[in-house]
């Protein structure tokens, strides 16, 4: 090892070192941001020792060079211009999207190693065997997230896609790619095999993520984050760079961890969520709801709604996609600035999985400049519900089913808000249309309970606009 | 096979460390926390760099093209879209207008977290 190689792996250690520090800081709220920065600092630090180290060994033509300019200009405007107008409800989309890119990138680097060898010399075992894996696992994760991001957007049927045979040519697309793997490794000097590898992945990537239902698409998300760690910590071993192995293998870790903490907060195994077929997504054309009587209903007007919350001590609101979907965060926290001008104590119920995320309705309050303090998460908030006036449900459906904590029904055993235990609870959402566990929820007939059937943005201004009647301005 | 090995040795450390590091994250920061770590896999952005400065032939010169765009995407979209979710986080007090008046909620001690 060189004088200059010894310092270009010091750098990268001290990168690493950032990244995990970073990675620590972003477990609390409070620290987060930073973290993230401290991150960002170890990127440029990686990146700067890898332009330097290239430039002084580079073997390649200017043409190369080129490439990576124009290349890397594009693609930063794109990812700067989407990350700073994407709407926070898009959030899951795009990370999705940034997650394809990453894997398809790391494929691209394994794929253009195997190319500058076929000319040459014979590739090493210990290069071509982290660049099969590596093109195979960047593919499966290009493809597949790309179709989770359209899942989440809406452009996809969020319903699990099926057909007969799913399962075999999913076998099958695997079992090529991986035979095609040997011969690229075994033959070595041949591009032929690894295009066969790189179109079988892409489309097992695609067969993977297609049954699976909307609703389970962020921890598709999420693992695919994974998935994507290791291809960039495969094309670090294929091109002997120790910054890719590093990082690939922390994010590698790291978002297996999150992956299951995610899951295990929707009370699902993420065995479950990649078999599929769970769910009918939240698209508008799911089957109504029509197994309770709607005479057993009991309705509310803005103006009852307005009534109640004037009156109450306590406030709990209950968030859910509904509120996401309509964007309505800044009318609920304008409902809530309001009802505590006039003295009445107001806090959130946030379940871990509300919204269409994990900790996506925390940014989106966060969003319309709700204090982190009101958001109560699960324990904290059933705590202070046995005590709470009125519980207002907005856009939520599954995460408060007292049906929860019976057995043998699709959301058995998932935590749950105790919105029951409120002495009186307001649902606000546009029909009995059940959620995405298609069950409907006992609570939605209780006698305590009133329903208030409108759109959540406009819902929302409608009860404020009736509060204003009854607090003295 | 010496470098395979510290290379090996490198990946199985970190592995851990990945593990280690996090530990329990609260819910609320699930979302920030896939973008974050996303954003780091963009590292891959080196590999785009070192694979021009090797690249020599037309296809080569098309896969740099192709692993700087979306490595470049992964690693700016990546950071940028994770710190203006989590400066939502850090902010602090609201609009003084709406907020000011309030009067202190009479409340039982639920301390969030």
């Amino acid at each position: 090892m060189t004088l200059f190689a010894f310092v270009i792996g010091v750098i990268y250690l001290a990168a690493a070192t950032l990244f995990v520090v970073g990675l620590h800081l972003m477990r609390l709220p409070s620290t987060a941001r930073r973290g993230n920065l401290i991150s960002a600092g170890g990127m440029v630090i990686a990146v700067a020792a890898t332009i330097v180290f290239s430039l002084i060994n580079s073997g390649g033509s200017w043409i190369g060079w080129l490439a990576l300019v124009l290349g890397a200009a594009g693609g930063a405007a794109f990812g700067i211009i989407r990350a700073r107008t994407v709407k926070m409800t898009d959030i899951p989309q795009l990370v999705s999207i940034f997650n394809a890119v990453g894997g398809g990138a790391a494929a691209a680097v394994a794929f253009a190693d195997f190319v500058l060898h076929t000319s040459g010399a014979r590739l090493d075992l210990t290069s071509s065997i982290p660049i099969v894996l590596d093109v195979v696992i960047g593919s499966v994760t290009f493809s597949g997230s790309l179709i989770a991001a359209g899942k989440l957007q809406g452009i996809i049927s969020g319903s699990p896609i099926t057909f007969p045979g799913a399962r075999i040519v999913n076998v099958v697309a695997i079992g090529v790619a991986l035979a095609a793997g040997v011969f690229a490794i075994v033959i070595g000097d041949n591009i032929l095999f690894l295009v066969v590898v790189l179109v079988a992945s892409l489309l097992f990537g695609v067969l993977m993520v297609l049954p699976i239902g909307g609703a389970d698409a962020p921890v598709i998300v999420s693992l695919l984050n994974a998935f994507t760690g290791l291809a960039v910590a495969m094309a670090g071993f294929a091109i002997n760079n120790q910054a890719l192995i590093i990082a690939g293998a922390l994010v590698g870790a790291a978002g297996t961890i999150l992956t299951l903490q995610m899951a295990k907060a929707m009370n699902r195994s993420v065995l479950a969520i990649v078999l599929g077929g769970f769910g009918t997504g939240d698209s508008t054309s799911s089957a109504p709801a029509d197994a309770q009587d709607l005479a057993d209903v009991h309705e509310l007007t803005a103006d009852d709604v307005a009534v109640q919350l004037a009156y109450a001590q306590h406030v709990m609101i209950v968030p859910g996609y509904g509120l996401a979907a309509a964007q309505a965060q800044h009318e609920v926290a304008e409902l809530a600035k309001l009802l505590m001008a006039h003295g009445i104590d107001v806090k959130y119920a946030i379940h871990p999985v509300a919204g269409r995320m994990p900790g996506q309705m925390n940014v989106l309050l966060a969003e319309a400049n709700v204090p982190y303090e009101q958001m109560l998460q699960l324990d904290a908030a059933n705590v202070a519900f046995d005590n709470c006036d009125v519980a207002l449900v907005v856009g939520a459906n599954d995460v408060y089913n007292p049906d929860a904590r019976k057995p043998g029904n699709p959301v058995s055993g998932m935590p749950i808000l105790d919105v029951d235990h409120a002495k009186s609870v307001v649902i606000l959402k546009r029909s009995m249309r059940p959620g995405y566990s298609g069950i409907s929820n006992p609570l939605f007939t209780d006698p305590k309970t009133g329903m208030f059937f409108a759109d959540a943005k406009k819902g929302l201004a409608d009860i404020t606009a009736a509060v204003k009647e009854y607090v003295p301005a | 096979m010496e470098a395979l090995y510290s290379n090996l040795a490198i990946f199985v450390l970190s592995l851990l460390v990945g593990v280690e590091v996090i530990g329990k994250i609260p819910s609320t920061l699930h979302t920030p926390m896939m973008s974050g770590s996303n954003a780091i896999h963009g590292v891959v952005i080196a590999g785009a760099v070192a694979t021009a400065s090797v690249a020599n032939s037309p296809l080569g010169y098309v896969l740099t093209f192709v692993a700087a765009a979306l490595a470049a995407a992964n690693v700016f979209g990546g950071y940028v879209v994770t710190d203006r979710m989590l400066q939502m986080f850090t902010r602090h007090a609201p609009a003084p207008a709406v907020t000011a008046p309030a009067a202190p909620v009479a409340t039982n001690s639920k301390d969030p977290s």
